[in-house]
């Protein structure tokens, strides 16, 4: 049985909040640097900005968007771990705490839905636990804004709906969304499982990285064909128009119930921060 | 594809620099801007209905739909961008008809803002998202105006030089949007 100590867990937590908030992932810079030879006018002058933006945001150590989001965090825990010290949720908490506080990042998190006093240190962040062979602990930080996270939706469909159902389901989330979740974006759905597992599988499909393919081909293809649909929509980079509206489209699947066809769609704007470690 | 024209413009505006700015141009703004989101527009809202004098002058200024992240010793500002513009609808059209000239933000707005900006030769500017690290550098001066106590909901003075932004919805209502209305 190995050991981890709650501080080590903390002490990552708040490195990759901090990381997380004011370094673009490599997938997501390397798509801007092609996608901005396809574009002219205002699009061109929007992705060159976002790439100036993720370069000052590296050299002043600031954070990439101000909406520095609500953490999600993913732990998973090997079985052959044992958590010293205290409690692994407190650990993750205080991480968020202390990653807030010292990467200067903006505290948007309000204690009650209705009330709306802010917490003042981001906190609480949603954690899930997965359990896992072996003896390592892998922490994945996910801090979400929530001009993409509005944009979200699920719909329960029932069988007879079909692939069709599934797919017109993404393209008129999105369309919807237009402009809002700040394209372009990274959109991740869930399709099977239950109501609240459809939400999850969409949420982890967000982490994935760009270029990344279904293990099924079945679903790969769905995928390179809702890319190609919602990039034909012309919204565009930031929503005034262009070819580059979605840089991924990313299908999680589960075995679902004979009654049933749960779609999530989640959407990830440009930036679609995650940051990860193994312990 | 929008080919808009690069315009500089210094605030506070008037009617004619307005009037000149069409759907798709970017625009480049210098002077002082102000900032408001989501629960510093429930109280102007709130004043304005009361009766009461509004945290700043209306009459030709520029809200900045932005909280911005905190601020590093030795910044003017922390990371800043425009937040969804929809949230503010509800409030929009009463602030414009109360004088205020123009609003930055992101994403499309109800059909009674564009309404209200037509009436009264108004303008709404819509910035690029998460691109707040850049716009922090075009900060060079922050003093809190109104609501403290909101933290980065307060309503700050901005001063800023050449910030980028695209107009969105023009004086006469032709809207960047549009575009997806026609696919």
């Amino acid at each position: 049985m190995r050991e981890i100590h709650v501080n080590e867990i903390t002490k990552a937590v708040a490195e990759l909040c901090i990381k997380a908030c004011t370094i673009v992932a490599p997938d997501i810079r390397a798509y801007m640097e092609k996608a901005i030879g396809v574009e002219m006018g205002v699009a061109k002058q929007v992705l060159d900005d976002m790439i100036k933006n993720q370069d000052i945001s590296i050299e002043r150590k600031m954070p990439i968007c101000q909406d520095t989001g609500m953490v999600v965090a993913f732990l998973e825990i090997g079985q052959d771990v044992h958590i010293t010290g205290g409690n692994v949720a407190d650990a993750v908490q205080e991480g968020v705490r202390r990653g807030y506080e010292e990467g200067y990042l903006r505290k948007s998190v309000v204690a009650d839905p209705i009330d709306r006093v802010n917490t003042k240190d981001n906190t609480p962040a949603v954690i899930y636990y997965d359990l896992v062979p072996g003896d390592k602990l892998k922490i994945t930080v996910a801090p979400k804004g929530f001009g993409s996270e509005n944009m979200s939706r699920l719909q329960m469909f029932v069988p007879a709906n079909g692939l069709e159902a599934v797919e017109n389901f993404v393209l008129e989330t999105v369309t919807k969304a237009d402009a809002n979740p700040c394209p372009p974006i990274i959109v991740g759905v869930g399709v099977g499982g239950t109501f609240d597992y459809a939400a999850n599988m969409a949420k982890r499909a967000l982490l994935r990285k760009i270029g990344s393919r279904h293990e099924n081909d079945f679903w790969a293809d769905v995928e390179a064909r809702l890319l190609e649909k919602i990039n034909a929509t012309g919204i565009g980079p930031a929503g005034f128009g262009g070819f580059t509206t979605c840089m991924a489209v990313h299908i999680n699947t589960y075995a679902t119930h004979i009654a049933g066809l749960p779609v999530a769609v989640n959407i990830g704007c440009h930036v679609n921060r995650h940051e990860e470690v193994i312990l | 594809m929008i080919m808009g024209k690069a315009i500089e413009i210094n605030t506070p505006l008037s009617k004619d620099v307005i009037k000149t700015l069409k759907c798709g141009d970017m625009v480049y703004i210098t002077g002082a801007i102000y900032t408001a989101r989501d629960a510093a527009h429930k109280r102007m809202a709130e004043m304005l209905d009361a009766g009461e004098q509004p945290p700043f002058d209306y009459e030709g200024n520029i809200v900045f739909y932005a909280g911005p992240a905190p601020t590093k010793p030795g910044d003017a500002i922390g990371s800043i961008g425009p937040t969804t513009a929809g949230r503010m609808d509800l409030y929009a059209p009463k602030l414009i008809e109360a004088g205020l000239a123009a609003m930055i933000g992101k994403g499309n707005r109800a059909n009674a803002v564009k309404q209200g900006i037509i009436a009264h030769g108004g303008i709404y500017f819509a910035g690029v998202g998460g691109i707040a690290a850049f716009m922090s550098q075009c900060v060079k001066k922050v003093d809190i105006v109104a609501f403290d106590e909101l933290g980065t909901e307060a309503i700050r003075r901005l001063e800023v030089e050449r910030l980028p932004v695209v107009v969105a919805i023009d004086s006469e209502g032709n809207d960047i949007y549009d575009r997806c209305n026609n696919n």
